[in-house]
């Protein structure tokens, strides 16, 4: 296999279908390393990494710090409240002090769109899109598309409706990419404040009701829904979002067929979706989570030069 | 001070009609004649203009200067020398400087910077309300006696109609128009970039053509109510297009201005997050552009101006949401309206005279914009043939931040002439540099080749 990564992973819209291909049939074999007793290879040993979280987040920081370390990486955290950033120091004057200190790798996390190809333009090391403002969450849309393929076996010509805040979701935005260059057909279904300007022409559907989406999918891919898009006149009601919106038994009920169920987290349990959906035997959830730090090993290896015949873990070493 | 004759070049002047290929004679601050075969008077400078035009110096009605406040970023001095290598003889000054142009002593300040300088004239704007906060509004009469040509509030949109009635009314005493930089802020609040495909792709959040096409419509509605002078500041929208020509069919006291970037970018120069492409009214969609271009070209949009506006880089080396507002635009507005609107066929030369000299010194009352004997002497030479590379790092401008950059255009200013004297030539004159008494000397030598 020729494809390789290139020098950052910003997005998964510049991704070729080979290059996403590439990094899920990579986390494969990683996916073994996690069940093993003694989880750790040493394909990064040596190489320094420091996760850049400039929001809050735990799962996916940890989801990153697991894989950085199976893979027996160096790494660094560095949270926003305790970084210099809040002594007023600019992204640019970060990045560059990080290079300074001869870092391999970083992985951001951000709340503006564009900030992780900001950092990746401006410094040598390589750069990891963890998050950047309602842009792209590119290991997300690998991830949900690693358990998708899991289970069906296949991508092309799947149907996954996108649910929720499509406007404000970068997790959205990458798995509309990831998914139609891989072949599968994906619908985005949430109310019409929060459907984006010419989302159609990114080449989906628009599911104007749960009920649409629910009759026309194999998959739905169940969106966090922010609390405080009513302060902003986006939503009249949690309340009134989970009649409406919300994925609930009774709804998946009249499914013409079981639809997996999948959501990116931190669940609102009983807005979005109901505590008997996701608890329930089609959700992926926790499978998701699993397959996250698969998924950010193989991104992590590829980026740093890692062949993917080489990553089977039974035959590694260094 | 030394008369100027500037020989066989092509005068253009839409105050007149007349475009031949003549002599043009200024001196002690006039334009003295023009035509064939004038005499040359014994210590003339001599400017050869053959195949170049002769033009009333253009007029840029809408320039933010930033002094004082942000002199780091520009000052009337450095924005004034700008404006004369842009072919400007004269340029109108925004009032958000800090402090805010509202009082006479403000405009008083400007006018007597501009002075010193002595390059392009520089006419003040003064501000609608106190401090731009959209309540109380300004002394205009005062504001007026001082020097300013216009009240605006531009970047901070005058949000209440209430004031904008009052001020549209308030300035008729004055015969000034109210400058307004259309756009809804409940609707534009947070926007980044246009609201379309590109602003979906790239996660930011839009501003939709509506927020600006409603107070379009609303400042109409006032013009009409008030019978006062309203003037659309950097239009950007189709639709604004449209109303616009509904209300000059209606015959109402409505001007409006658009600017280079907008007839010649898309949205689609925001792609990789570039923070040069970041302006307010945004870069918008093609039929956009379009429309921009042909409201120029049939007259719906009155002027070309440049919403200059001066940004350090580690301001715009940022985050796509962080970053400031705007680009510069004195020195690259003339080379992109030749490029875009005239190498095209949409307007002739003349045509493209009017509407950066003629038509803007009309609707804002102001000197120039004419080449008629015994007007002021406010002439550019321009190369409208000369193919350049905009190269930033060589403005006369503080700042560098414009999308340009790199881009090969056609056209552009080689001597700007202000009240009769050269500020700004790019070459030594044939006759040689002026007497060493003559302050036109320096500029001479400050004249560089792009």
């Amino acid at each position: 296999m020729s494809a390789t990564l290139g020098k950052d992973l910003v997005g998964l819209e510049p991704l070729s279908r080979e290059q996403i291909q590439l990094i899920l049939d990579t986390a494969e074999p990683f996916k073994e390393v996690s069940e093993r007793a003694i989880k750790k290879v040493p394909a990064l040993r040596g190489k320094t990494i420091v996760n850049l979280f400039f929001e809050a987040s735990t799962r996916t920081r940890i989801s990153f710090e697991f894989a950085e370390k199976r893979l027996s990486a160096d790494t660094v955290n560095v949270a926003v409240a305790a970084s210099s950033v809040s002594k007023g120091e600019t992204l640019v004057d970060t990045a560059r002090n990080l290079e300074a200190m001869r870092i391999d790798m970083v992985v951001i996390r951000h709340g503006a769109s564009g900030a992780a190809q900001f950092l990746g333009q401006r410094i040598r090391s390589n750069v990891i899109n963890a998050g950047d403002g309602k842009h792209e969450h590119p290991t997300q849309g690998l991830l949900d598309m690693l358990t998708l393929r899991d289970r069906f076996g296949r991508l092309e010509g799947l149907k996954v409706a996108i649910c929720g805040d499509i406007l404000h979701s970068r997790v959205a935005r990458s798995n509309i990419w990831g998914l139609t260059k891989l072949g599968a057909q994906v619908g985005v279904c949430g109310p019409a404040t929060l459907l984006p300007r010419n989302v159609h022409e990114l080449g989906v559907t628009i599911l104007p009701r749960i009920e649409d989406a629910i009759q026309w999918a194999d998959a739905l891919n169940v969106l966090r829904l922010q609390l405080e898009r009513m302060e902003s006149g986006f939503l009249p009601s949690l309340r009134e979002y989970n009649r409406v919106f919300g994925v609930t038994k009774e709804r998946l009920a009249r499914a013409p067929k079981d639809l997996l169920i999948l959501h990116p987290g931190p669940m609102n349990r009983g807005v979005e979706i109901d505590s008997d959906v996701a608890d329930g035997p089609h959700s992926v959830i926790l499978p998701q989570v699993t397959n996250g730090v698969a998924v950010r090993m193989a991104v992590l290896y590829l980026l740093a030069g890692g062949s993917p015949d080489w990553a089977n873990p039974g035959g590694g070493g260094e | 001070m030394r008369p100027i004759l500037i020989r066989g070049g092509r005068v253009i002047d839409p105050s007149r009609g007349t475009d031949e290929v003549a002599d043009l004679l200024v001196a002690d601050g006039k334009v003295q004649a023009s035509g064939r075969d004038l005499g040359r008077p014994d210590d003339a400078l001599i400017v050869e203009a053959a195949g170049k035009v002769v033009a009333p110096g253009l007029i840029d009605l809408h320039v933010h200067l930033r002094e004082p406040g942000q002199e780091d970023l520009e000052t009337v001095a450095t924005g004034s020398m700008a404006a004369a290598a842009g072919g400007f003889s004269a340029i109108c000054a925004m009032p958000n400087t800090d402090p805010v142009t509202d009082n006479q002593a403000a405009v008083g300040f400007i006018v007597s910077q501009a002075q010193r300088a002595a390059k392009a004239r520089v006419y003040p704007i003064g501000a609608v309300s106190l401090g731009q906060r959209g309540q109380q509004l300004a002394e205009f009469g005062e504001l007026v006696g001082a020097g300013a040509v216009a009240v605006s509030d531009d970047g901070k949109p005058v949000a209440s109609s209430h004031i904008m009635r009052t001020a549209l009314e308030y300035a008729r005493t004055f015969g000034i128009p109210v400058a307004d930089h259309c756009e809804d802020p409940t609707l534009a609040a947070g926007g980044a970039m246009h609201e379309g495909l590109v602003s979906t792709r790239l996660g930011l959040k839009g501003i939709p053509a509506a927020a600006e096409e409603i107070m379009v419509a609303r400042d109409i509605l006032l013009a009409e109510l008030t019978g006062g002078h309203v003037h659309l500041c950097h239009m950007s929208t189709r639709g604004s297009v449209e109303l616009i020509r509904r209300a000059k069919e209606k015959g109402l006291r409505v001007t409006a201005e658009a600017c280079p970037h907008h007839f010649t970018l898309t949205h689609e120069a925001c792609e990789g997050y570039n923070t040069n492409a970041k302006m307010n009214p945004p870069l918008r969609e093609p039929e956009d552009r379009e429309a921009i271009r042909q409201a120029i070209r049939d007259g719906t949009i009155d002027v070309i101006c440049t919403d200059h506006a001066p940004h350090h880089y580690d301001a715009k080396e940022r985050e796509f949401d962080d970053a400031p507002n705007g680009i510069i635009g004195l020195e690259t507005a003339l080379g992109l309206a030749v490029t875009e609107l005239v190498e095209t066929g949409l307007l002739s030369l003349a045509d493209l005279v009017s509407r950066m000299s003629t038509t803007p010194a009309r609707i804002f009352n102001l000197p120039g914009g004419t080449l008629a004997p015994g007007a002021a002497a406010d002439v550019v030479v321009i190369d409208p043939e000369h193919a350049w590379t905009v190269a930033p790092e060589e403005f006369f401008s503080k700042s560098r931040n414009t999308p340009f950059g790199g881009r090969r255009l056609r056209g552009r200013a080689e001597t700007t002439i202000v009240r009769g004297q050269v500020v700004f030539a790019r070459e030594v004159a044939a006759n040689g540099p002026a007497g060493p008494a003559d302050p036109a000397r320096k500029e001479y030598s400050a004249g560089r080749t792009i």
